[in-house]
């Protein structure tokens, strides 16, 4: 229970956590993120740097899709172009890992901008396949520039390095992907809590409204891609690093819709929303695995039944969930948290 | 002096001539208001001289200068043009502080990469905004007990408080309402009227507004100008304006004349 939040002043009505209790859960939570690759097994650790990968991706594509309003078929197309441009880099010029993540996010921004300049014209459904046909087009690119993308073969490349330093393991990868995940998720939330991302949001609300405000909406709208892509290119780059081999096949047409669902699943227009709808994609797969797994010892033939079950059961979940929750995941958070607000009294 | 002259404007949506050669002027630091009957063309006129209409003919002058139609709705809004729609445009999935903070977007410089960072000139220009909104805004229009709320969630008398709010942020000088008192109970229509004259007399903002309701729209405005299918019948002092046989035929026909002279002139009747 918390009560009695007064402020004193405009900074701190403002701040991300506004009383000490958020801070302390907040602690808990990186304190936990910090140790959790001492504990677990080489299994969770891959599980761990995946999420971390779709965290960023999903946030990115939130900020276009949940608070712009331009839905987009392309997340994937633009992790490859930030996984290619590491590979790329990687390959010919040696440059530590900071510089060619960079790169890499600036690049797919650069192919953000280019993919979203249909967006002043079309919208909604329209603006998807437009984007569908981008993803389609670079895929074709990932195919066919053998010099530089290897061709249908890919690319295989070195661990990530700095200073020395190798990131081989799955272990030393977590220790970038990980604070990397946090640190993006937080400019992603101070860009909604400004100018910028009010005007974003703005555009999704009422683009017409937005217009009279003075809101440039071309500019805006880019701009909405560009961060966007920038976020998918950062996650392909750790993609690239993580796998350390880029194909075409490594980021397929499922893969944005992956990431679309993520989004709709977490809840469209919530930064949390996009992080749990991540870990929910990634995890949940998994988690029927080993479902399927624990059953076994008392249904042998539970790996028969169960395979081609797994896609169709983790749909109904995926359905299931919106149809009790249509805000996502964040929603049920909100409800959580609601009910703890003045626990344990009325509520 | 006038700080907004339309001259000759005429506009048409392939055969319907929504405007024909309309002509008026808004005098600085008046409450001027145009009125008319349904479909007369005013929000059309509204929607010329905030940029989304391109006239086919005609001119609009402001502070001076023309206002081509290369200059687009963005553009009009930073050189001090703000105005309310006739049904409500906020954005409703924000609340009611933000909606308000918005109008103060052209005032402000934060890029990408500085809202990224936030700590330092982001979070400066922010404080200052808030600042300002609380100190100027909230207060002036007695809002701030809902200042947390989704805008979605409050009365429509509050909502178009809270657009005209909005349009405060934008440090407008000259302020277009589209019908602000549509739809409110007598006690909010009385609350407008008092911000409306209060915007005049204290900010010093020019008020160009587009009203149906006649006791207001007579009690609070310098200067009228009344319009009827698409053309300026007359303008001037509203005690003018209510005494001319053209704007009493506009309204009802020909017929019946006395009681719509006393709808007009509601203090004849109580006499």
């Amino acid at each position: 229970m918390r009560i009695g939040d007064a402020k004193q002043t405009y900074e701190a009505d403002e701040a991300i956590w506004t009383s000490s209790t958020q801070k302390f859960w907040f602690g808990l939570l990186l304190l936990i993120l910090l140790l959790f690759p001492f504990m677990a097994d080489s299994y969770l650790l891959y599980l761990g740097c995946l999420v971390g990968i779709a965290v960023i991706s999903t946030t990115g594509l939130n900020i276009l899709t949940g608070f712009t309003g331009l839905i987009s078929l392309g997340q994937a197309g633009f992790m490859g172009v930030g996984a290619y441009t590491v590979a790329w880099l990687s390959l010919n010029t040696g440059l530590p890992f900071p510089v060619t993540l960079l790169l890499a996010g600036l690049v797919a921004a650069a192919v953000g901008i280019l993919v979203g300049l249909p967006s002043l014209r079309v919208k909604g459904l329209y603006l998807a396949i437009a984007t569908l046909a981008a993803s389609v087009f670079l895929h074709f690119i990932f195919a066919e520039w053998e010099s530089v993308t290897g061709g249908m073969g890919g690319l295989s490349l070195e661990p990530a390095h700095l200073f020395g330093l190798t990131f081989q393991s799955d272990f030393r990868m977590y220790f970038i992907i990980v604070p990397l995940a946090v640190l993006m998720v937080f400019a992603a939330r101070n860009v909604l809590r400004t100018r910028v991302g009010r005007a974003f949001i703005a555009i999704r609300d009422r683009d017409i409204s937005a217009e009279i405000l003075g809101i440039n909406l071309l500019r805006y709208k880019l701009m909405s891609f560009a961060l966007s892509s920038f976020y998918a290119g950062v996650a392909g780059g750790l993609f690239a690093y993580f796998y350390r081999v880029v194909t075409p096949e490594s980021f397929p047409l499922s893969m944005s819709i992956f990431y679309l669902a993520a989004v709709i699943v977490g809840g469209m227009g919530n930064l949390l929303g996009g992080i749990l709808g991540a870990a929910f994609m990634t995890l949940v797969p998994e988690a029927l695995k080993l479902l399927t797994a624990a059953l076994t010892p008392f249904y042998p033939n539970a790996p028969v039944f169960m395979s081609p079950m797994l896609e169709i059961i983790f749909g109904a979940l995926i359905v299931g969930f919106l149809i009790f929750e249509p805000h996502g995941l964040a929603e049920i958070w909100h409800r959580i948290r609601r009910f703890f607000r003045l626990w344990p009294f009325r509520n | 002096m006038s700080i907004l002259e339309v001259s000759n404007l005429s506009l048409s949506f392939g055969g319907v001539k929504a405007l024909q050669d309309v002509s008026f002027r808004v005098p600085e630091n008046t409450v001027t208001t145009i009125i008319g009957p349904n479909g007369a063309g005013k929000t059309s006129l509204f929607n010329c001289i905030s940029g989304f209409y391109k006239p086919q003919q005609g001119t609009i002058r402001y502070e001076g200068r023309e206002l081509s139609s290369g200059i687009k709705p963005p553009k009009r809004a930073a050189l001090g043009l703000a105005r309310t729609f006739q049904n409500i445009a906020l954005f409703r999935g924000m609340t009611v502080l933000d909606n308000i903070k918005l109008g103060a977007h052209v005032h402000m410089k934060s890029g990408l990469l500085g809202s990224m960072f936030y700590f330092g000139a982001a979070r400066r220009e922010e404080m200052e905004v808030r600042r300002e909104v609380e100190h100027r805004i909230i207060d002036f229009l007695e809002i701030d007990h809902i200042r947390r709320q989704p805008v979605a969630s409050l009365s429509y008398g509050l909502q178009k408080r809270v657009e005209l709010a909005r349009a405060l942020a934008m440090r407008p000088k000259v302020l277009m309402l589209d019908e602000p008192v549509a739809g409110m109970n007598r006690e909010e229509k009385e609350d407008m009227a008092r911000f409306i004259l209060d915007i005049r007399e204290e900010w010093g903002v020019t008020v160009l507004m587009v009203e149906h309701d006649m006791g207001m729209v007579m009690d609070i405005s310098d200067h009228i100008a009344v319009l009827n299918f698409g053309q300026v019948i007359t303008e001037g002092e509203p005690a003018d304006v209510q005494k001319n046989p053209k704007v009493i035929k506009a309204y009802l026909g020909n017929s019946d004349i006395d009681s719509l002279r006393k709808k007009l002139n509601p203090e004849v009747e109580v006499a």
